[in-house]
Formats: C-alpha cells, structure tokens, sequence
C-alpha cells in the first residue's frame, strides 16, 4: 500500500532528529553536574578575595596601587566569555546583545572598546564587528585551567599599566540555576568602592603589609583579577551545559509533538484509502 | 567567655574551614605569626606550611597550605591559600616519595630540569613532612 509514503519519511526522520536531540539532552545533563560542582568548589575562593578585595577599596593605603585609582575613561577593555559550541538556546545572544547596549553606551560618549574573547561564539560574533580586537582564545573544553586565560589577561593588565585601557570589565552568564542564567558585566579595575555591609570598621585605617605594600597589592590584584575571570568562565560552562539540557528537552518534546501530529494526519489518509478501496470493491460486485 | 574572631580558610579548590575560633598561626612571610580576635588590619603572604586553629582551650586543628595570603580584620580571619589539605589528610608516603623525586631532580646534573622549580618542590614536600610530624608529637 503506497498511502502516504512521504509521511512516513517524514516521520521517521523526525524521529531520528528527536534520537539526536534526546541524546544530547543527556550528555548536557551529566555534563552539567560536574561543570556544576566545579564551579561551586572555587566559588568560595573567589567570593573570599572579592572581599578582601572589597576591604582594599575602603583601606586609605599610603600606596596607591595604579589597579585602585580611578582615572578619566578615554577607552575601555572588555573580556568577553562566550561557549565554543551553539545549541544552547539563546545563551550567547543575550550576552551580546548586553555587551551590544553596553557597547552602544560607551560609543555615545565616546570611548573607544577593546575586545577580547574567551570562547569560539564570541570570536565569530566581534569578528563581523567594526571594533578593536585585541585578543581571543577559544576551545578551551570543559574543564578550563586558569593558565589558559592567563594570556589575554595579560594584554589586558598589560594595556591598562600602558595607559591604553582605563577601565577593564568582563562579560559572562552567571548561572542562577538551571533554568535561569543571568548575563553579567562586572567591572574589574580600576577596583570599585562599593557599599560595605556595616561590619564595625573605622574610618580611616590602613592594612600592615608584609613584606611590603607593592609586592603584596601586586600579587593579591593580578590573583584577583584571574579568580573573578577564571570563576566566570567556570560560571559559563555551567551556564552553557544547563542551557543546552533545556533547548534539547523542549527541541525533543516538539518532535514528539510534531511526530503525534503528522501520526494523526497519516492514520487518516490510510482510513481514507481502505474505506475507498472498499466502496470501490462494493460498487464493482454491485454491478456485476 | 574568651573573643574568639571568624576564621576562613579557602583554597582555589574548595572551602576547607569556617568557624570561630580563639587564636590563628600562620607562617607569614617573614616569620610565623599568631593572630589573636581585635589584631590590626594585615595583609600578608604566606609561605608553604602548617596554618594552626586554635578553636578552643582543648581543641585546635591544623592544615597544611602550599603558600598563599593572609588577610586579618579585627573581626575576621581569611586565609587564602594555593592548596590547603586538613593536616591529617596529608599522605606521608606521598610526600616522602615528593621529597624524593625532588631531591633527585636536584642532583640531577644534566641540567635539564629547571632548578628553581624542583627546589619550591622540595620546600613544599618538606614542609608538608613536618607538619605531619608536629601533629604526631601532639599525639593526634
């Protein structure tokens, strides 16, 4: 019986579709557990320094470190993290589409933007833009080591000790949980003063420093800076996983939905068809 | 009722202690330093070894880090460190065999080694033997 055939190719490749999607489902699935877990193992770390951090922007330190003094903004260096692979629902396009307004805003007052990319998708999006590229890195897996963004935090520090840069923030999804992802920006120098919980402290005071304040201030910023970058990318692994689990889920539940569907449409054509040939059959012996 | 001052204690891997606690040692940079509840503000590096917690008159613990930073608040103790391990989860075997193969590569004499790195392997294997061997003194 040839009813139908078209629908039934249809069919079935949905159904193959609906196989793919199942099992990427899957692998985002148990591939999001353990992004997860690591990114809340150096959560505390990075929570830790951002207060320390915190205390550092109220301190009155006789030095002045370059990464606390806030100077007038001509151009801005952006590190953009992004994922390497698509499928993951509209992750990366609400990240840029922030980065694009935030970019906008910038452009209207006009200080320049220099870009660096963690990540394929935002190599290709700022790749098709007019606008300074300055460094990337891409196909950095699933378990990022920090010494792999080590090198375009240096052209950024590095431009900022120039003077070419004045301020230095970083783009990423923070994961809230496994359906929300919240795209972030965040700036990183020069180390702003935010409002500190009332936790006793006087108003004028200074650290000790040992050995002595430089070398510290050094140390403890650059280590800042690479904890608040290196968490983010951890946070937009998370984020990517957990996006990709959902945009599978619901592409494999459409399928199932579209394969009901054309399932209805095909049994019905087929009824058509025997009731046809039946009545055929009726009217033939009818006439004989 | 003693001050006691927060304590924490993280590494870039995790969490490894978070509590009151009555006194903090620490092997700061240029020297060990005990820190008591209301000290000055500090910030500091840290040189690999034994970090104490004195949490009470009768108990304290001991973890072992491989070198980070200190930061002290009147109210508040934080202890940044590369790695911190619980001193009684430190492999004695594992450092000795640490402090083996970087003694070895110290004595190696075809020189392709790089000698600073092998000689911070050392430091850190050692310090890690000792710690182990003041908390057994202390009969842990």
């Amino acid at each position: 019986m040839a009813v139908g055939k078209e629908i039934r190719t249809q069919i079935a490749s949905i159904k193959n579709t609906q196989k793919i999607t199942r099992a990427m489902e899957m692998v985002a699935a148990s591939k999001m557990r353990k992004t997860k877990d690591r990114m809340n193992a150096t959560r505390p770390y990075s929570k830790k320094i951002s207060q320390i951090i915190k205390h550092l922007a109220h301190a009155n330190p006789e030095y002045k470190h370059p990464f606390l003094v806030e100077r007038e903004v001509k151009r801005v260096g952006i590190i953009v993290i992004s994922s390497d692979r698509g499928l993951c629902g509209g992750l990366n396009s609400n990240l840029f589409r922030k980065t694009l307004k935030q970019l906008t805003q910038w452009d209207n007052n006009n200080i320049d933007v220099d870009v660096c990319t963690v990540g394929s998708k935002g190599a290709s999006f700022f790749g098709s833009l007019k606008i300074n590229k300055v460094g990337q890195v891409s196909k950095l897996g699933d378990t990022p080591h920090l010494n792999e963004v080590v090198g375009i935090i240096k052209i950024m520090l590095d431009a900022y000790h120039a003077g070419t840069i004045d301020e230095l923030h970083v783009m990423y999804n923070q994961f809230v949980n496994t359906m929300t992802q919240a795209p972030t920006i965040e700036q990183l120098i020069p180390v702003v003063a935010s409002e500190l919980e009332n936790d006793g402290l006087k108003k004028h005071w200074d650290y000790l420093y040992e050995p002595d304040a430089k070398e510290v201030l050094d140390n403890l910023l650059t280590r800042y800076i690479e904890s608040i970058v290196y968490q983010g990318l951890v946070e937009n692994n998370a984020c990517e996983q957990s996006a990709r689990m959902v945009a599978m889920k619901s592409a494999s539940d459409n399928a199932g939905n579209l394969i009901d569907e054309l399932q209805l449409v095909y049994n019905k054509a087929r009824q058509a068809a025997i009731t046809q040939e039946i009545s055929e059959i009726v009217a033939g012996a009818a006439a004989v | 009722m003693t001050m006691t001052v927060h304590v924490d204690i993280v590494s870039a891997e995790q969490e490894v202690f978070s509590g009151m606690a009555e006194m903090v040692f620490a092997p700061a940079e240029l020297g060990e330093v005990g820190i008591t509840p209301r000290h000055a503000p500090l910030i500091s590096k840290l040189n690999p070894g034994e970090v104490r917690v004195k949490v009470s008159e009768k108990e304290s613990q001991a973890f072992y880090v491989s070198g980070g930073l200190l930061e002290v608040q009147p109210h508040l103790v934080t202890i940044l460190a590369d790695t911190a391990i619980r001193a009684k989860d430190i492999d004695e075997a594992a450092a000795l065999q640490a402090k083996a193969a970087a003694e070895e590569a110290l004595n190696d004499k075809s020189g392709k080694i790089d000698y600073a790195t092998a000689q911070a392997q050392l430091a850190q294997a050692m310090m890690q033997l000792r710690t182990i061997d003041r908390l057994k003194k202390r009969g842990h």
